[in-house]
């Protein structure tokens, strides 16, 4: 008995939120990876990008309660996911066209558009918080839990309860679905594979006749997609405020680049790499060892190796490690 | 008048000096052309100029009496033209198949039977079809090269040094390649460093220096020519 209610105790606090965290950190290191293997740099405003996209989401939802619309026990905001989407992709193709494309075409070294994207990055910043301002803002509705941890320790007797939140399973399922569609698209679609032949061979897939400006387009349109909808899930999770979107940037960049940049099954992957090892590395195990060690040798302390506070210290930590010793990341396979 | 022609190019890169001086090379359907010379004479220059990579100063490229000098490299690719870069000339990352099929990305028809034809001309290919071309060695990776070019059915064919880095076993085998190749009535340009073989599969050879045709002929009398043999082939 004591031994479930450990597993359930770790099931509910570290599994269970790791799954959801990864798969939210899966597709924006999708995004970065994208848009690095096709439009080869490092985006510094990925994190800001699924802020817009989210922006627009947080007020349609607004909208959409004020006039009476919802989707019943699901959240409104997912009704909200085509035009915050479509938003979002508007936005990157303005962008694209009156930033990106002129340093493109002047085939700027990468690490001058990845400064670009830094500028990219403020103006996005100044844009969110001129509209939607920098404060923090709440717009889950709907059925809130799929499982009460009253209702649990009711059902099974157990002293430990599990709580499964809507937002968790919602954030699995549409994650699995997007990678998913996006993974056949790029690799049994005639355009995906297009796609991939740009990003392995510029020259040589301009002399087979590949458009590089559709190239630009779709990636832009499936980036889009991607960061919106990451973001999104992100926001009904936790919260929706701009200033923590642009710090999850670092773990996105650790996925994207621990999967090995470039290569989109590994950011997917290594979404959940960095997710599990902040959260395995933060929780507090006192009450696991509790249940697991016979009385005498339980612990005094909270068991916790890092506190909560450096979170981000892990994924940096995990990225210096994986750049010295495997840096083109720890995942074998082809890449886009 | 030949099938495909370049004459009297003259380019350079950019604003830099001139690399060919008007410099002429022609090719007929069902002959392999072979363009010799010491380092640095402008053969890549040439096929360059022959693709449109390059602006001709002067000069034109004729294709069955059409002048596409002012086409860019995609739209004579449209016109039949089909290049194998040296370097880089496969997408390392895709299988095999992804390969031919980015290839065929021009044409709009049913394109399973031109990979058919191609599997037939290069068995090993169909072997290894769903494999990625990163992981085939150095001639299986030039038969990818190959294959991608010919899936546009082209009618003209032009390698930059197909056999550079290959043993002479496999250097052999892509030879014979080429000539199965000529003999579906394509015109073939080739770029050459092992200057003997290639003279002794070509019909046809030009010999450039500093960017103009020096000596030009029939493969075997180049081969014999004591003067072409002094400077190039080393006896």
């Amino acid at each position: 008995m004591d031994f479930l209610n450990a597993i359930i105790l770790l099931l509910n606090f570290t599994i269970l939120p790791a799954l959801t965290y990864g798969s939210q950190l899966a597709l924006g290191a999708i995004f970065v990876t994208l848009i690095y293997g096709v439009l080869r740099f490092a985006n510094f405003a990925t994190g800001d990008m699924m802020s817009f996209g989210t922006m627009f989401s947080v007020l349609l939802t607004y909208y959409f309660q004020s006039v009476g619309i919802n989707f019943g026990i699901l959240p409104t905001a997912l009704l909200t996911i085509p035009f915050a989407v479509f938003m979002m992709i508007f936005y990157m193709l303005t962008i694209d066209k009156f930033v990106f494309s002129y340093y493109r075409i002047k085939k700027s070294p990468p690490v001058q558009l990845a400064m670009v994207s830094v500028g990219v990055m403020f103006v996005t910043q100044a844009i969110i918080r001129i509209i939607i301002g920098p404060s923090d803002r709440r717009f889950l509705d709907g059925e809130k839990f799929i499982l009460k941890a009253t209702e649990f320790k009711e059902m099974t007797g157990l002293n430990e309860g599990l709580t499964i939140k809507s937002t968790q399973i919602l954030t699995v399922l549409v994650t699995i679905i997007v990678v998913s569609i996006m993974f056949w698209f790029l690799n049994k679609t005639k355009t995906g594979t297009s796609m991939r032949a740009y990003s392995d061979n510029e020259d040589l897939a301009l002399l087979s006749g590949i458009d590089p400006k559709k190239v630009v387009l779709i990636t832009w349109i499936i980036a889009g997609i991607l960061a919106t909808i990451g973001g999104i899930l992100y926001g009904l999770d936790k919260s929706y405020r701009p200033f923590v979107y642009f710090n999850n940037m670092l773990p996105i960049f650790a996925a994207a680049i621990v999967g090995g940049i470039g290569n989109p099954y590994g950011a997917f992957l290594g979404g959940y790499v960095i997710a599990f090892a902040e959260i395995f590395l933060t929780y507090a195990y006192k009450k696991f060892f509790s249940y697991i060690l016979p009385e005498s040798l339980e612990p005094n302390s909270l068991v916790q190796l890092l506190s909560t506070d450096y979170k981000f210290a892990i994924s940096f930590s995990i990225l210096v490690i994986v750049l010295l010793f495997r840096p083109s990341g720890i995942f074998e396979g082809k890449k886009i | 008048m030949t099938f495909f022609e370049g004459n009297n190019m003259t380019a350079g890169y950019n604003n830099g000096p001139d690399i060919i001086n008007s410099c002429t090379v022609k090719a007929d359907k069902g002959e392999i052309v072979a363009l010799l010379g010491p380092n640095g004479a402008g053969k890549s220059t040439v096929m360059k100029a022959l693709l449109g990579l390059l602006k001709l100063k002067k000069g034109n490229v004729l294709i069955n009496g059409e002048d596409i000098s002012n086409l860019k490299p995609q739209e004579r690719v449209k016109k039949g033209i089909s290049f194998v870069p040296q370097t880089r000339n496969v997408f390392a990352e895709l299988t095999v198949k992804e390969n031919l099929e980015v290839g065929a990305f021009l044409r709009t028809d049913n394109i399973q039977y031109v990979i058919d034809e191609i599997f037939e001309l290069f068995p090993v290919l169909s072997e290894k079809k769903n494999q990625i071309v990163g992981e085939l060695s150095g001639g299986q990776r030039q038969q990818v090269a190959l294959g991608r070019a010919l899936m546009i059915k082209p009618s003209v064919l032009m390698l930059d040094e197909p056999t550079a880095g290959v043993s002479p076993i496999v250097m052999d085998e892509l030879f014979e390649h080429i000539i199965k190749i000529k003999k579906t009535n394509v015109a073939v340009i080739m770029v050459e460093q092992n200057a003997k073989q290639a003279l002794t599969i070509s019909d046809r050879g030009y010999v450039l220096v500093t960017g103009q045709n020096k000596f030009e002929g029939l493969g075997k009398d180049l081969l014999k020519d004591p003067e072409v043999r002094r400077s190039f082939l080393g006896a």
